[in-house]
Parts: structure tokens; sequence; C-alpha cells
């Protein structure tokens, strides 16, 4: 398993083609949402929902031998591109590390701006709560 | 007002001349990703000219004092240019009296005052309040809170597929228990005119008063007051190249002056004991408080803004650039559009099938075209076609064909995406 690091240094190489062309990038985001695989509707579930004004969110997490394992899903193409690439980065990897994880990719690959508009979009809170689980699993293992 | 504004209304085939229109528009100048921006958010609110970022310099640099009362120089000079800018008003929804106007901080808190003064006095237990389907949320909240403490009755009339209402649902929720019919004169989420004289008619025949929202209207076509003869009339400055914070409620002086205060302070008050307070005459009554002064003052080169180009000028040209938009999108199989009514403002809201407004918004942006995407705070209208949301371009007098070109191109390209 890569690192957070190398993976994310690697969407940021993919994406550096398409650096100044924000239509071409979210073209591109929008493909990458096509491809992963949809969330099992028992997981569509109201808990589930990270809730934006327009964007919404359904995050579901596992956590097996020490590692945390995310599956979600979005209403809207261009946010299920962006949460495809956090699960690419984050499903796999250990509590501690997500916890750490400090993912600048969003800013490198010029989606900053959907971090910004947190009451319209799901997304922004899908970080935090995708945290939350991780720090649950530590705690959880801690308390064992 | 600069003097090149003369030569914008020089019609050429009654051509508006945009380019010296957009000169006064020091935003319209950015790049937004790359691409010239292309400003068609503006019935959220509009852009503002430089007449209005002086005059709000201008005010803070020299004559900067609180309004009313004050017997010092500054103070006179304020008073003066605040009262310069009802007096704007009055003539621009044609009032008998500047005292009919009250300044308030929008179209959302005129609606708030009406129902919380006149339906405090005057709806009861078992009254009716009729608004229509398409109502933003600052025309329905605001009658669901007065019914709800009051034991009256929100009654709403339904609109059909193009999203217009019929006269005919109107008069059969009409009654002698309707006290308040509040109903938009242009929609913000359709464009939608409303036939409000009509219903105005058969309102008062009944007993009802009336109040139109005329957020969305007053920007963009003739709005008189007393040839409508609505009883109240609430509008925003920011939606008509004014400033944010400034809202304007008409109100027939008669009404007025048999309402309570909306809000308790300074400025509106007569005389004041401990025992008893006798109150201001109107529009003083109704605002309470150091008002927001520098905005109101900056709001009068809006209203000379729209009066130099002419209301008339305004439609034609944004009603070109709606049939422009209209038919580009009709040439494009998989967009809906959303509200198709006979007599629109320049709103024109839509779809593409298979993608979330949030996607199209997102994508347009990218080439520098801002739209509004969401539910446009009529989450009722939005259930009513079974939708989550719409895409909303929405046309000002510095809108260009260029730029609904742009718009148009841009949206094929989206749309193209949906078809693989």
């Amino acid at each position: 398993m890569s690192s957070i690091r190398q993976i994310q240094d690697e969407i940021i190489s993919e994406f550096a083609l398409l650096a100044d062309d924000r239509e071409a990038t979210l073209f591109y985001l929008m493909e990458l949402g096509d491809k992963m695989p949809p969330l099992a509707g028992e997981y569509k579930t109201e808990d589930n929902l990270i809730k934006g004004c327009q964007s919404k969110v359904w995050l579901h997490a596992d956590y097996k031998e020490g590692k945390v394992f995310f599956a979600a899903d979005s209403n809207t193409d261009i946010t299920r591109g962006l949460i495809s690439l956090l699960v690419r980065i984050l499903s796999g990897q250990t509590p501690d590390a997500i916890i750490d994880a400090d993912l600048d990719f969003i800013e490198k690959i010029g989606m900053g701006q959907i971090i910004g508009s947190q009451r319209s979009n799901g997304f922004a809170s899908m970080i935090k709560q995708m945290k939350m689980y991780a720090l649950g699993y530590k705690t959880k293992v801690a308390m064992k | 007002m600069p003097a090149n504004m003369g030569e914008a209304v020089k019609a050429t085939d009654n051509q508006l001349n945009t380019s010296a229109i957009r000169e006064q528009f020091p935003v319209l100048e950015r790049e937004v990703n790359g691409f010239p921006l292309a400003y068609f958010d503006n019935a959220a609110t509009t852009q503002k000219p430089l007449s209005v970022i002086n005059a709000l310099t201008e005010y803070y640099s020299a004559y900067n004092a609180n309004i009313h009362r004050g017997v010092h120089t500054l103070a006179e000079e304020a008073t003066t240019a605040f009262e310069q800018t009802r007096a704007a008003v009055r003539r621009l929804v044609n009032a008998r009296e500047a005292e009919e106007i009250i300044f308030t901080k929008g179209t959302s808190e005129g609606i708030n005052l009406v129902a919380a003064t006149y339906g405090k006095a005057f709806i009861g237990q078992g009254d009716e309040i009729i608004i229509t389907g398409m109502e933003h949320h600052s025309n329905i909240v605001p009658w669901q809170m007065l019914a709800e403490e009051k034991g009256a009755v929100l009654k709403v009339i339904p609109i059909n597929e193009r999203g217009e209402i019929s006269l005919d649902e109107f008069n059969s929720r009409l009654s002698g228990n309707t006290k308040m019919v509040a109903i938009c004169l242009a929609s913000n989420a359709l464009g939608t005119v409303n036939p409000v004289k009509e219903l105005i008619t058969a309102a008062h025949d009944a007993g009802a008063v009336v109040l139109l929202d005329a957020a969305q209207a007053l920007p963009h076509m003739e709005v008189d007051v007393q040839a409508l003869d609505c009883d109240f009339l609430a509008a925003s400055a920011h939606k008509m190249y004014g400033p944010t914070g400034v809202g304007i409620l008409y109100g027939k002086r008669r009404l007025l002056e048999k309402m309570p205060p909306y809000q308790g302070g300074g400025e509106m008050i007569k005389e004041v004991t401990f025992a008893r307070t006798t109150y201001n005459d109107i529009p003083f009554k109704f605002e309470a408080g150091t008002p927001n002064i520098a905005d109101v003052i900056a709001f009068k080169p809006a209203i000379d803004f729209i009066n130099t180009i002419g209301k008339e000028n305004i439609a034609r040209h944004e009603h070109a650039l709606l049939q422009q938009a209209t038919a580009g999108f009709q040439q494009i199989d998989s967009v809906q559009l959303v509200g198709t009514a006979k007599e629109k403002v320049s709103v024109l809201s839509f779809n593409i099938t298979g993608m979330h407004p949030f996607d199209i918004g997102m994508m347009l942006d990218a080439t520098g075209i801002a739209v509004r995407t969401g539910h446009h705070c009529t989450m009722p209208l939005m259930e009513r076609f079974a939708i989550e949301g719409t895409v909303r371009a929405s046309f000002a007098v510095y809108n260009t064909a260029e730029e609904v070109d742009r718009l148009i191109r841009s949206v094929e390209r989206i749309a193209a995406r949906v078809k693989k």
C-alpha cells in the first residue's frame, strides 16, 4: 500500500497536465466519478449522509486488521469525482495516517474553491467525517 | 451621472449602446478562470455602476453624519441626501407621497414588517392568507409564522406546467375570509410575470389587501403602485444596481397609519415617558434606530441609472437576450426549460437531463460564466416540478448577445458529455 503522500503526488501529477484548463479538469473529475464503483444501496442511508445544500455525500466506513476502508457516493458528478480521489488516498490506511493526513492535493489540482463552499456541498464536510471515523476506530482499539 | 451615459440610450435600431453601459461597471472587466466574466446571476444581485460606488465613498469622505434631528451642516447634508433617495423611490414606483415609502434592509424585511404589524392587528383566527405556488421563501415563511400564531389559514394558488397561475384558481380560493393576498409580481425562479392587476381588483372586491413582492419586477419593468392599486409593495435595492442592505416598502398611507409599529427604538417615537410612548408619523414610525444611511444615499444614483436608460429600453434589451438564450437552449435536446410563461422577466431556468444543477454551475464557472444553481429559495416550487433545483441564468442591462452566445455554447458542450 502506497503512503498517503505517494498517492497524493500521483494524483497531483495526473492533474498537472490539465492544471490550466478548469473545464477539462472538471470533465476529468466527472469521468473519475463515473468509474468509481457505486455505493451499495444498503449504505445510502440517512445516517451515512453528509448534508450540503446542493451536493450530498454518503460515506460508509469499515475497520479491518488495523486499517480503515471507505466507500462513498454523491448525488453530483463533480463531487463524486473528488470523492473517488479521497477514497483512493485514504481507504486502506491506518487510523493514525488518516488523522494526520494533510490533504493538499485539493488545492494543487485547483479545486480549493470547493472546500470553501461548505454550505453548498457535502464534500467539505466529508474529509472531517473521514478523520472522525479514523479517530473513532483508534479510540475503540485503545480501549480494548 | 457621467456624460457618456446619454450616449448609451441613443438608439440605433433600438439597440442600447451596451459598451458605454459596461464601462460604468468596473467588475465587468474582470476575468474568471482565464475568461472574461459573463455575469448572469443578476436575479440574485446585480453589479453596481461607478456612480453608486462613488456615492458610498463620497458620503463617508465628505458628509458622514447621523440623519434627522442634527443641527450641524453635515447632519443636514446627510439628511437631505437620504430623503432625496426616498423622493426618487416615490417617483420610481409612482407613490402618491414620499411618506408612503419605508426603508428596510431588503424585500424580506418589508414582507416581515407587514406580516408583523398589519398581520398582528388585522389578521386573526380563521382568516385566510392567499399566496401562490411560485413564491420565494421570504413570501411564504412570514405568512406561515403569522398563520400559526393567529390560527389563520394559508391558501396556495397552484401553477400550471408553464409556471403560470390562473385567475380561476385564484377566484376559487378568494372569499370574505381572505384578509391578505401576498404574491410576487415576477417569479425569481421562473421569471413568470403574474397578472396582478386583475388579482388586485378581485382581492379588493372581496375586502382583502394585496402585498406585491416586486424584488424581481422593479429592476425590469414599469411598476406604478397607483395604477396597480396594490396596498403594499416590497423590493430590494441590490437587485436593481444599488447597494446591499437597502429595501423599500411601499404602503398606502391609510394602512400604514393604522398599523402598529414594527420595532421600538429611536427615530420612531414622538414622545417617550416611562408611563407611555407616542409614536412618530409615517414613515419614521417604521424606521427605528439609525438606518443604513450610506447605502440608502447610494441607492439614488442606481435609480438615476435606470431612469437615464429608461425601463422600456432595459426591458427591450433584456427581452432580446432572453429570447436568444431560450431559442438557443431549445436547440439542445437534453436541455429542459423550467418556466415557459407567456409573460416573463429575463430569467431563464433550466436543467440538463442526467446532470445535477450544481455540476452545470461549476462547469459554467470554469469558463467565466456566473449563474445560480439550486432551489432558489423556492422549495415548494421545485417540488411542484419534481426537480431538486435548476440552473438559473438571469440577464441585466449590461449583458450582451456575445455573452449569451458563450452561455449557449458552454451548455452545448456540457450537454454533449451526458450523451456519451
